[in-house]
């Protein structure tokens, strides 16, 4: 459904040509839940980015439906089916909920059906679709409704860009649950999870492990799973080496 | 009441009328009365020596409307119309001013409202104001909107005036004065387009203790056009000054804006706030994710922070 082929991003940081993303070849088949994982910096969001339209590969095809999308842009991409719940919601004066959800449904939808959406990602839809989606929203509040607006696209591909940041434990674990449903109710619908989270990488049908802007790993959580923890105990370990050593030439210095 | 298609057009636009309106109401069409009605409590009558209207709201009046649109079709036109409101004390009144130009001939029109609020103490008012211009003439389409608030103790006035579309020339002018406890509200919203000029200058006097003023601008300035907001609150005791212009600008559009704050008493708190910059690029990306192109994008982000 969605395939990344060779695709490298680059930027200019002072002159100097700055790798972020480098010769990465990933596939997102149909009906499957993908959870991308790494560390910060690693260049998640990039990836992401680079699916929507919003940056372009400067290396690289993407493939969509078995259409080459690499020179389409963020609309015409949007309208083939590719949705994104981004990292940093983006706020508006004067837009309403109400508004932003309709935009995104593609259609006039009842202040009911757009109830809807909001009441499955825990927002009490009443006390929300008139709220302009402004800066007096809070950062779960705000998120919430950025995952809500994915859900009305109803789209063949779903990119969510870690859906968890900032939301309460309450809220997330109905989340899981709108994954899942998703999953099941989009026919040929993928989904496409950026996340830290352990109960998410749980519902993958496969993780991938995206660390200085390449595929480290990839493949069933089954396989991943041993390996990502190992790497955590690994990465405690150095930090921890590295501040005591930190520590120590402090002293000396002192 | 004899109004034909356009001049119902007109009213609908800055007066939401497509009727005639409830409770008091003058309506003035081509520098004529087309249509007058004063109430038990609320009097409307003709100035005599200059062109205009007085209306009188009795103490105590509460949940009533005046409406006093102006229309205007005839190119050429040019009036200047004073109309002085005494809001008696303790009154709730909405009043619905307006004034819409359709100018298809080659000669400037032009209307000069002058209004003068005298409200009452304790006194609560709401004021709608609506500009509004069409017609493909090359005869330009003016406003020049003055307005003069008097304030006694324990007051309050929200203003709201909007000018959106068609007008290409408007000079608004308006100062306040606040005695103890008034306060005064201001939400103006403002677009020009093409090669219009809008001016809009606000003189706000706080003379009382626990007088407060908020004077919000929110503007898009496209094509060519130039907006200037200059807004001045002086505190002369202790009381609460807020001004705040918040413009979007497109094209080659210009926006000046000019903050002033004079404060003359120690216990005198005021600020102002000032943001201009074109639509922010992420807000145009978000919602070409959700399937707008670039122009229905900027179409909704200005339609939203216009509202
Ligand atoms: N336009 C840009 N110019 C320069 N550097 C950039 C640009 N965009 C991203 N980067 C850098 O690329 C790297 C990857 O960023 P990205 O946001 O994709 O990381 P991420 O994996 O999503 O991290 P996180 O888990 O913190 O969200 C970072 O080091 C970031 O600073
Ligand atoms: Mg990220």
């Amino acid at each position: 459904m969605l395939e990344l082929k060779n695709i490298s991003f680059q930027v200019d940081d002072e002159g100097k040509g700055k790798e972020i993303i480098r010769d990465v070849s990933i596939t997102v088949p149909e009906s499957k839940l993908i959870v991308v994982t790494g560390p910060n910096g690693g260049g998640k969001s990039t990836l992401a980015r680079l699916i929507a339209g919003i940056e372009k590969p400067t290396g690289g095809r993407i493939f969509f439906s078995g259409e080459d999308i690499t020179e389409k842009t963020v609309t015409e991409r949007a309208r083939m089916g590719i949705a994104y719940a981004f990292q940093q919601p983006v706020r508006f004066k004067g837009i309403r909920v109400l508004d932003l959800i309709r935009i995104a449904a593609g259609k006039t939808l009842s202040v009911a059906d757009a109830c809807e959406y909001l009441s499955s990602v825990g927002l009490c839809a009443r006390d929300y679709v008139d709220r302009e989606v402004n800066a007096s929203l809070s950062g779960g509040e705000l998120k919430r409704i950025e995952i809500a607006t994915v859900l009305a696209r109803h789209a063949k591909l779903s990119v969510f860009d870690e859906p968890e940041a900032g939301i309460d434990l309450w809220s997330f674990r109905n989340l899981i649950d709108v994954f899942r449903r998703m999953r099941e109710t989009i026919e040929k619908g993928s989904i496409l999870i950026i996340s830290h989270q352990e109960r998410i990488l749980n519902i993958a049908d496969e993780i991938i492990v995206i660390k200085d802007g390449n595929v480290d790993r990839q493949g069933p959580k089954e396989a991943v799973y041993p390996f990502l923890n190992a790497g955590l105990v690994a990465m405690d370990a150095l930090e921890c080496e590295g501040h005591i050593r930190a520590m120590g030439q402090g002293g000396a210095q002192a | 009441m004899k109004l034909d298609e356009i001049q119902k057009r007109l009213l609908q636009e800055v007066a939401d009328l497509h009727e005639v309106p409830e409770g008091a109401y003058n309506i003035r069409s081509n520098s004529q009365s087309a249509g007058r009605r004063s109430t038990a409590n609320i009097e409307i009558v003709s100035k005599e020596d200059v062109s205009g209207l007085e209306i009188r709201i009795k103490p105590g009046t509460k949940r009533e409307s005046v409406h006093i649109p102006v229309v205007m079709t005839e190119s050429g036109l040019k009036e200047v119309v004073y109309n002085d409101f005494f809001i008696g004390e303790n009154s709730d009144v909405v009043i619905v001013a307006g004034c819409g130009i359709d100018n298809c001939g080659n000669q400037d029109s032009e209307h000069d409202g002058i209004h003068r609020f005298y409200v009452g103490k304790g006194a609560r008012v709401r004021y709608v104001e609506k500009h509004y211009g069409s017609g493909e003439g090359k005869g330009k389409r003016i406003l020049n909107p003055g307005t003069e608030v008097h304030m006694d103790e324990d007051s309050y006035m929200e203003m709201e005036m909007v000018q959106i579309k068609g007008v290409d020339d408007t000079v608004r002018t308006t100062t306040a004065d606040l005695k103890a406890g008034a306060k005064l509200v201001v939400r103006e919203r403002l677009m020009t387009h093409g090669e219009q000029n809008a001016v809009s200058t606000y003189a706000v006097e706080l003379n009382g203790d626990n007088a407060s003023a908020d004077v919000v601008s929110r503007s898009v300035a496209r094509d060519h056009s130039f907006q200037k907001f200059d807004a001045k609150i002086v505190g002369n005791a202790a009381c609460n000054g807020h001004t705040e212009c918040d413009s979007i600008i497109m094209d080659q559009g210009r926006i000046l804006a000019v903050p002033g704050l004079e404060a003359n008493h120690v216990d005198a708190s005021l600020f102002h706030e000032a943001a201009i910059g074109k639509i922010a690029g992420e807000q145009l990306i978000k919602l070409m994710t959700l399937g707008l192109t670039e122009a229905e994008a900027e179409e909704q982000i200005i339609n939203g922070f216009l509202r």
